[in-house]
């Protein structure tokens, strides 16, 4: 039987009726048409699907639809606003953080928790908190610099630079 | 890939939650973090006709010392956990086990009592409670009672809370010495079960004589298992080198690891005697 929900995602309130075995990715790309989210490996290991709930970073095909009843939920498709990019995406664009791009989005959603909850941090630490979000191309990298600089541009502090490293 | 139907409660008290678990039979669930569940749900490995989520009830979730405990509410997550101060003052070993649970957006969701009450030897926390000497509050219709963690496993996916009854706190009966702990698994990757992990907890008194030592392990047993010869090598000593290398070997002795992907019986069995050694000296050295 169907459960009526009610939540908001990236602003917008929305009632739907889902079947509770409904995934909370499902619910958000094909109900919603938020294809932004991407479904990886479907088991909770991949972090495509990272989205925020009430500002957590998310794995949503672990999620079922029915447990975002009441909540704030927050996609790619919610970070740009009418002045621009999120610094994230910025980040992102600027440092070259993506090959393929299936990774990013949710790559970006994960950074911005783990910059709100540590604003400065080291590689090691940006790497601990990426560890649940695996890139295909293996552009860790980038990924690393772009959250640095996310991190710089955030905090006011000078940027770093943004040129290719040869190695 | 979309699990079985199945019917869906949210009860807001724990009264309730175990009012719904007896109308709806054997078959139906506790939904806590769900990210041990929802992925067998998904693979069909399990099939509960109900799940009867446990998020909405207010009250769960709480990290504090109280009448001689440290008492967590079976709702708190890993993160809440991570990121405590008390935890990060005062208990270390959940700094370095919760670092090695899963990952960070798993770690938002998955709760202490779903990692002990899921009953999987591989997971972290049932060797950390071993070591903590914690006990396990369990409520029913007839009120509540206490499990010491020894009690509490008894089978794969099986523990002592019964059909019809929530696992509600852990209580950790506070040191009375001076106190380190540590806990450390080897891994293939992130977010990959232990291949063999270990937990430590030592209380010396002011002389230096160890008077307590709690040593649990992960993955090398059918059950989460306390190594009762280790910390009886320990107890009574001033933890020489000699001391803590018989700790260590017969660890390695007493636990059953088996053959698997991540290592044959000799490679985990020689693991835990390094990791034993190694957990018991990052303990010491966290004692003030």
């Amino acid at each position: 039987m169907k459960k009526t929900i009610t939540l908001k995602v990236n602003g917008t309130e929305h009632t739907v009726d889902v079947e509770p075995r409904t995934l909370l990715i499902h619910l958000v790309r094909e109900i919603l048409s938020l294809t932004g989210s991407h479904i990886g490996c479907d088991t909770s290991s991949c972090g495509a699907c990272t989205i925020l709930v009430d500002g957590k970073s998310a794995k949503s095909c672990t999620l079922l639809a029915v447990q975002a009843n009441g909540k704030e939920i927050t996609t790619v498709e919610g970070l740009a606003t009418a002045e621009g990019l999120h610094p994230i995406q910025e980040g992102f664009h600027l440092n070259h953080a993506l090959h393929c791009g299936f990774c990013t989005p949710g790559m970006m959603m994960r950074a911005i928790e783990l910059l709100e909850h540590n604003p400065n941090p080291t590689e090691e630490e940006i790497r601990w908190g990426i560890a649940g979000n695996l890139c295909r191309c293996t552009g860790y990298n980038n990924i690393v610099k772009a959250i640095q600089w996310t991190a710089a541009k955030m905090n006011g502090s000078e940027l770093p630079s943004t040129e290719p490293e040869f190695v | 890939m979309i699990a079985e139907k199945f019917n869906y409660e949210a009860p807001t008290t724990i009264k309730e939650a175990i009012q719904l678990l007896h109308e709806h039979g054997d078959e139906a669930k506790i939904l806590a973090g769900g990210h041990s569940l929802i992925p067998m749900m998904k693979l069909r490995f399990a099939a509960p006709t109900c799940l009867i989520d446990i998020n909405n009830i207010e009250g769960l979730s709480y990290v504090k010392e109280e009448d001689g405990f440290l008492k967590i509410g079976a709702l708190t997550r890993e993160s809440d956990l991570e990121h405590s101060d008390l935890v990060r003052d005062k208990y270390h070993i959940f700094g370095d086990a919760t670092k090695l649970i899963a990952d960070p957006q798993v770690r938002n969701f998955g709760t202490i009592g779903g990692n002990l009450a899921h009953g999987d030897a591989a997971n972290d926390h049932p060797a950390v409670m071993i070591a903590l000497g914690a006990e396990v509050e369990i409520e029913n219709v007839e009120g509540s009672r206490s499990v010491s963690i020894d009690e509490f496993f008894y089978g794969f996916y099986m523990t002592a809370v019964q059909h019809g009854e929530i696992l509600t706190e852990i209580k950790i009966p506070a040191p009375a010495g001076r106190f380190g702990s540590a806990y450390h698994k080897a891994e293939r990757k992130v977010g990959d079960y232990a291949t063999a992990g270990v937990a430590v907890a030592i209380e010396l008194d002011a002389d230096g004589t160890c008077t307590k030592a709690g040593i649990g392990l992960t993955n090398v047993n059918p059950l989460p298992m306390r190594a009762e010869r280790s910390e009886a090598a320990l107890v009574g000593t001033k933890l020489s080198e000699e001391d803590i290398a018989n700790a260590a070997l017969y660890a390695s002795e007493d636990c059953s690891p088996s053959d698997d992907l991540r290592g044959d019986e000799d490679y985990k069995r020689h693991l835990v005697k390094v990791i034993t050694k190694r957990m018991i000296h990052r303990a010491l050295g966290r004692i003030k």
